[in-house]
């Protein structure tokens, strides 16, 4: 008897336990909590495994909590695979921290889910107008965020290699031609040296293709969406000039000048002379340098007709809708706007500094240094991701058409797939409207 | 007799409460034990099922500022039209048709192999099951590596052939991926059901097999009129756990080749995922779980009606 009512017991603990646990979860996403307690202001970022530029996030938050004397800020950080699920399930049970930071082309999506506030950080050290034009991220004429550095991408090269095969350097004010291009490839695949002699890192995935190669179809004269009203990608998408860029970067492969599926680290097999041209972001760029010295050659992207174009924006920094104090998170922001930071930031990460006041204290970016033409890549040719909420759907799409496009799928049918798909996602969404 | 019934009839009103008294006891234990389980099933299971079917017919989207609104059919129509879905179909029927007879089979042999009483068969029966306690995560990491143009399954078959053989790239043609996710699979999984198998094969008494051989049965024999008869549950259990696990075929796809190349290993639930998540079609994705629901539905009747008791 005693024994049975003992069982009873602890299985009933046992329940209770696990109602009180389940509940707990239930009440805990229901309570719609802000983001600040008080004055104290919870902050996130990708950045957990990234330290060096974490390190920079703690410096600010450091000095901020240490200037002023009515608003903490607390940090919190994720590693970058997760961090946007981890936002999406916030925002879903109203959890979302005051300050935040946000990849560059999600922006628009976020702002329209109605996650971010507009923010105005006038009056701060740094005013936007500043900033290299990619870095700041605006939706329907509002402001929702601002990073402090932006990346490029380029063609890295080794002057040797070029000059051997009879390759013309070229130079930002007269990139190569198509067919320049097309000769240089021809050239080096010939020479035997190289298996392929271009690497493009199509064994990545996810955003890097989007990122990658929609500059590309850009200079082709195509583009993802019509940019005007974000309505509609039929006939852009898998309009002529578009088709054309598929069928050439499918050129690429058949001809064998590129892999289909580039190995784990492309610029590790670039660098040990695998390949000779890369096609790489502007983040390995001293890492290039430190290795090859002189004969590294920094190539603008080639003008394929519609002049040359690289992606713009990065991580930027932004303020939750629901964050119950703005103006502390506001303050964090404007605080955090000095060119100091601005340079931290830059040095940290090796990512160009996001104003030119910055620049001119970062080794190699200031004017006439080695890198300083990657930031007049992002300042000439960036093109930023289409700013709508339906970016993120365009982005899968393009990335699955131009993968099945080298895998040897027709380039008009691969494109009008995804345009149909686009299509058929904005009309359910009514544009994305609200 | 009559004070026998009386003296019962004055008894089983006692024996009655005390009976009753018991029972609500052990009632009230069988709830206190049950109910941790039953909340989390509700919670985590029924809840999100009946989610699910609620959402396929919404225009529910993982990001949005608005409520999700009823759209009727919408979700279904567009998935009878989508081509991919159709690719999926038939890419997870492929996977299971191959692998449920293939992984089944292969784990029978193992699992007679290794039933056999010679010495260091414990050794063998670790090394069949090293894979299954690996995470399907990292066997997927190798053997992407493996599979790979230069890889090293590839060098293998080089140095057999003495460099007659150039392997294809396996994950990235069309026509190899499906096949080289089948072999990890099964090379995976076989270990799992050799065991289950292995369970089966020990319950059958010592005595048939000695009857069998003083009838002077073969070896062939003894198989097919003790063995296989014997199996008879185990069968049908390693038959439905190889097909529920085949349906569900995800994080190989996740890992290896995300669907591609030409949608020639997506799969429903790869499908799902990847609609539901990365392109935030939430309503969509649930349109997908639930036909994807009636379909396994469907299939696990049939095995139940085909493995059902006969009398």
């Amino acid at each position: 008897m005693v024994f049975r009512t003992r069982r009873l017991a602890g299985a009933s603990v046992a329940a209770l336990a696990a109602t009180a646990l389940v509940a707990g979860c239930a009440t805990g996403s229901g309570s719609g909590s802000s983001g600040a307690d008080g004055d104290t202001l919870t902050l996130w970022t990708h950045n957990a495994g990234n330290s060096a530029e974490l390190d920079v996030v703690k410096k600010i938050i450091k000095d901020f909590n240490g200037s002023q004397s009515t608003y903490e800020v607390k940090l919190q950080a994720f590693p970058q695979s997760d961090y946007n699920n981890s936002v999406v399930a916030a925002a879903s049970a109203r959890k979302l921290p005051c300050l935040l930071d946000v990849d560059g082309p999600n922006v628009a999506n976020w702002a329209w889910g109605g996650y971010l506030a507009p923010i105005d950080v006038s009056g701060a050290e740094v005013p936007l107008s500043d900033q290299l034009p990619s870095t700041v991220g605006r939706y329907k004429d509002k402001v929702y965020g601002f990073g402090f550095y932006d990346v490029s991408l380029a063609f890295f090269a080794r002057k040797s290699v070029l000059n051997d095969n009879g390759i013309r350097i070229p130079s930002i004010d007269k990139p190569w031609t198509k067919d320049e291009f097309d000769a240089a490839l021809a050239k080096l695949k010939k020479s035997g040296k190289f298996q392929y002699p271009l690497e493009m890192g199509t064994g990545g995935s996810g955003e890097w293709w989007s990122y990658a190669y929609s500059p590309q179809l850009q200079g082709f004269g195509g583009d993802l969406i019509d940019r005007d009203g974000y309505k509609s990608a039929s006939g852009t998408l898998d309009g002529e000039k578009s088709v054309e860029w598929a069928t050439w970067f499918r050129s690429l492969v058949s001809k064998g000048y590129m892999a289909k599926k580039s190995g784990a680290d492309p610029n590790k097999d670039f660098l040990a002379g695998k390949s000779a041209i890369q096609w790489d972001g502007s983040w390995n760029a001293a890492k290039n340098a430190e290795k090859l010295g002189d004969d590294l050659a920094i190539i603008p992207p080639v003008d394929f007709g519609d002049g040359p174009k690289i992606g713009g924006a990065s991580w930027q920094w932004a303020m939750s809708s629901s964050c119950s104090n703005k103006d502390g998170a506001q303050a964090w922001l404007k605080f955090s706007r000095q060119t100091k930071y601005f340079v931290d930031y830059a040095k940290a990460t090796g990512t160009l500094p996001g104003t030119e006041a910055a620049a001119k204290q970062v080794d190699g970016y200031q004017p006439g240094g080695k890198f300083s033409e990657l930031v007049e890549y992002a300042r000439k040719f960036a093109v930023v991701r289409p700013v709508t909420p339906a970016y993120p759907y365009i982005s899968t799409e393009f990335e699955k058409a131009a993968q099945d496009v080298l895998a040897g799928a027709d380039p008009k049918t691969a494109l009008g797939q995804a345009a149909k798909d686009i299509d058929n996602n904005l009309r359910t969404n009514d544009n994305y409207a609200g | 007799m009559t004070t026998m019934i009386a003296a019962l009839g004055r008894l089983r009103p006692v024996r009655r409460t005390r009976t009753t008294n018991a029972r609500r006891r052990e009632g009230l234990t069988a709830l206190g034990m049950a109910t941790p389980a039953v909340v989390l099933l509700i919670v985590f299971l029924v809840v999100p099922v009946a989610l699910a079917f609620a959402l396929a017919f919404t225009d529910a989207r993982l990001i949005s500022p608005t409520p999700a609104r009823f759209v009727g059919l919408r979700n279904f129509t567009r998935l009878f039209e989508d081509p991919v879905f159709y690719k999926s179909l038939r890419n997870t029927a492929y996977f299971a048709a191959v692998v449920v007879p293939l992984q089944a089979g292969l784990a029978l042999v193992l699992a007679l192999l290794v039933n056999a009483k010679v010495r260091g068969v414990n050794f063998f029966r670790t090394v069949y099951f090293l894979p299954v306690v690996t995470s399907m995560v990292v066997v997927s990491l190798l053997w992407t590596f493996l599979y790979r143009q230069d890889g090293l399954v590839n060098r293998v078959l080089s140095a057999l052939t003495l460099g007659h053989v150039d392997g294809p790239d396996w994950l990235g043609d069309p026509a190899t991926a499906m096949p080289a996710v089948i072999l990890m699979s099964v090379w995976q999984g076989v270990g799992f059901h050799m065991i289950i198998w292995l369970a089966g094969l020990q319950t059958i008494p010592a005595e048939l097999y000695e009857a069998a051989d003083l009838d002077g049965a073969t070896r062939w024999h003894r198989f097919r009129h003790v063995t296989w008869p014997g199996l008879r549950e185990t069968r049908t259990f390693v038959l439905v756990t190889i097909t529920i696990a085949a349906f569900s075929l995800f994080t190989q796809i996740r890992v290896m080749t995300q669907g591609g190349p030409l949608d020639s290993t997506t799969t429903v639930v790869h499908q799902a995922v990847h609609t539901g998540y990365d392109q935030q079609q939430t309503a969509y994705a649930s349109a997908i779980s639930l036909v994807f629901f009636v379909l396994v539905l469907a299939v696990s009747l049939v095995q139940r009606f085909l493995t059902r008791e006969k009398d």
